[in-house]
């Protein structure tokens, strides 16, 4: 299946001539989980207001399984879940009452409303909660009340916008589950700026940066880029640097904290095990040895560092 | 059609979910019970005093535009706290890119909310007419004249509404929204005092000028083209200024 389900051109938003948001392409298939990525104040969730109608663009088009956002905004938004930073509960309300408020909202007929809430609450694991006002609920309860009822009229696409803020870890791995299911029959956009979470959930991955998007593809292609080409060794009676160098696929070596990194050339996969065996040979007296492996914030570091789409 | 009465059913909730409706309800019936006692004794006194025939006026005549001539006064400063929140407080509190991201429209919104206004304000208008109309079993009550006083309460606390809710939608603090409301209501209800010349374009403008009439029994089209007209002015105001939200950010 490969329905676009949602579709952004060119997307630009200018606070007073300052773009806050520029430019940013992408598209996305039914049933993937996408996920956003980058850092505080980077334009996550002004994209976000722009795809679900709440902002207008100043530029570039929006469009929802092929309806566009601002010709049609009725048409296009009865298509979106969407949960925003603050989830939007009104606290003199029930559980229950907030759901029927928005499976109602969203053109749910009446007499389906009562299995729409509790399908939703179940979802969400609210089964319990149904009779508790807003109000009175925790933190990580009202981001599962904003969760469902983004839901309950079943989307086509569920805009989360930090989903897993304010919530205990058991209740993140729950929520995480939720989206991976939601990913199943729905397509989910999901905001943050936690790489696990987007490691752990997301198929696709975009990097935001300073409004523009820095990265853009599959979860493997940005996992993959975490996998270096550098391995940590640490001898107790180091050779000379020449020595190593000499060795089939080593690039490059270089000294740091009385270990030595030794870059290989790519496609050279055995370069561990000759450094083992000229070790032994050598009576080097090899302790250490590990891929030096940089971590997702790395990449994430040197991707928002330099400003331009990789892929 | 269906979503404004979905986000009037809502409002109403809403209304009814805080004591504010509640002690309005009960202190307006209160406070007019009170003219309504006193009035009547006034008018037995008044009618006593007036031996000739062309001197005595009927019973509506005399007692109900007091009454809903209070009630008029009541409304001015009740009707401001319950539109202060209706916009206000749901940007404050972020629900309202819960309406703005649902599949209604910005007219929808401020209808459904207006609608919602209306009949916490019919209800009031109701109870009003029903205490009146409680003096049937004493004597004839000319029911026409009650039901134009009865209109123009309500027309005039519609206006109240639709002004009320315009100045909710250009802040995030209630309570800025009312002191707003109630200026500017108090301002308009009172401008005609300020016309020098009855020609005075003031005398068109002010709300009471246009409430008059209907607590005499005058039905008028210009009082209720009026009314109709500082309702949609106002509505669609709102509507602009939301829409300006979504636009400006």
């Amino acid at each position: 299946m490969n329905t676009v389900t949602v579709e952004a051109r060119d997307l630009t938003r200018a606070y007073g001539g300052r773009a806050v948001v520029s430019d940013v392409n992408f598209t996305l298939n039914k049933g993937e989980v996408l996920g956003f990525l980058g850092p505080n104040g980077a334009g996550k969730s002004t994209t976000m207001k722009m795809l679900t109608g709440n902002l207008a663009p100043t530029a570039g088009t929006v469009k929802i399984c092929g309806i566009d956002m601002i010709e049609n905004p009725k048409e296009a938004k009865a298509l979106i879940g969407y949960l925003p930073e603050t989830p939007p509960l009104y606290r003199e309300l029930t559980v229950d009452e907030m759901l029927a408020l928005a499976a109602r909202i969203h053109g749910i007929p009446r007499a389906k409303v009562k299995r729409a809430v509790e399908q939703a609450k179940e979802r969400t694991g609210l089964t319990e909660m149904g009779k508790r006002l807003c109000e009175n609920l925790s933190t990580g309860y009202q981001q599962r009340v904003g969760i469902a009822q983004a839901i309950i009229h079943h989307p086509m696409v569920v805009v989360l916008d930090e989903p897993t803020r304010g919530l205990d870890p058991i209740q993140i791995r729950d929520i995480r589950a939720l989206i991976k299911e939601l990913g199943g029959e729905h397509s989910v956009i999901l905001s943050t700026h936690i790489l696990p979470e987007v490691e752990m959930v997301c198929d696709r991955v975009q990097i935001i940066h300073q409004g523009q998007l820095v990265f853009s593809g599959e979860i493997e292609t940005l996992k993959r880029s975490r996998e270096s080409n550098r391995l940590c060794i640490g001898l107790r009676r180091p050779p000379a640097a020449e020595a190593v160098l000499a060795l089939p696929g080593v690039a490059a070596v270089e000294e740091a904290e009385g270990m030595l990194l030794v870059r290989f050339a790519d496609g050279s996969a055995n370069v561990a095990e000759a450094i083992v065996q000229a070790s032994v040979a050598g009576d080097w007296g090899l302790y250490h040895i590990a891929p030096d492996a940089t971590s997702l914030e790395d990449v994430f570091l040197h991707l928002t560092q330099q400003e331009e789409v990789v892929a | 059609m269906k979503m404004i009465f979905t986000i009037a059913g809502k409002e109403l909730r809403s209304l009814f979910a805080s004591p504010m409706a509640w002690v309005i309800l009960a202190l307006l019936q209160l406070l007019l019970s009170g003219f309504f006692m006193n009035a009547v004794g006034r008018y037995f006194e008044a009618m006593q005093g007036s031996m000739l025939p062309e001197q005595r006026i009927g019973f509506t005549a005399f007692v109900m535009p007091q009454i809903f001539g209070v009630a008029v006064l009541v409304l001015l400063t009740a009707v401001p706290l319950l539109t202060m929140r209706q916009i206000a407080e749901e940007r404050k509190n972020h629900t309202m890119v819960f309406l703005f991201s649902s599949p209604v429209s910005l007219f929808e919104i401020v209808f459904g909310k207006f609608v919602g206004l209306m009949a916490f304000i019919s209800l009031v208008t109701v109870m009003v007419l029903a205490m009146t109309l409680s003096m049937h079993v004493a004597t004839d009550l000319d029911t026409a004249h009650l039901l134009t006083n009865a209109l123009g309460l309500w027309l005039m606390a519609a206006s109240f509404a639709a002004l009320g809710l315009f100045m909710s939608s250009l802040t995030q603090q209630p309570i800025i929204a009312a002191i707003m409301s109630f200026i500017a209501l108090l301002g308009l209800v009172i401008i005609d005092n300020f016309a020098t010349d009855p020609e005075s374009p003031l005398n068109y403008l002010s709300l009471m000028r246009h409430f008059e009439p209907l607590a005499t029994g005058v039905l008028s089209t210009t009082d209720i083209a009026y009314f109709v007209l500082f309702i949609a002015t106002f509505l669609v105001l709102t509507v602009r200024r939301l829409d300006a939200d979504r636009l400006r950010g």
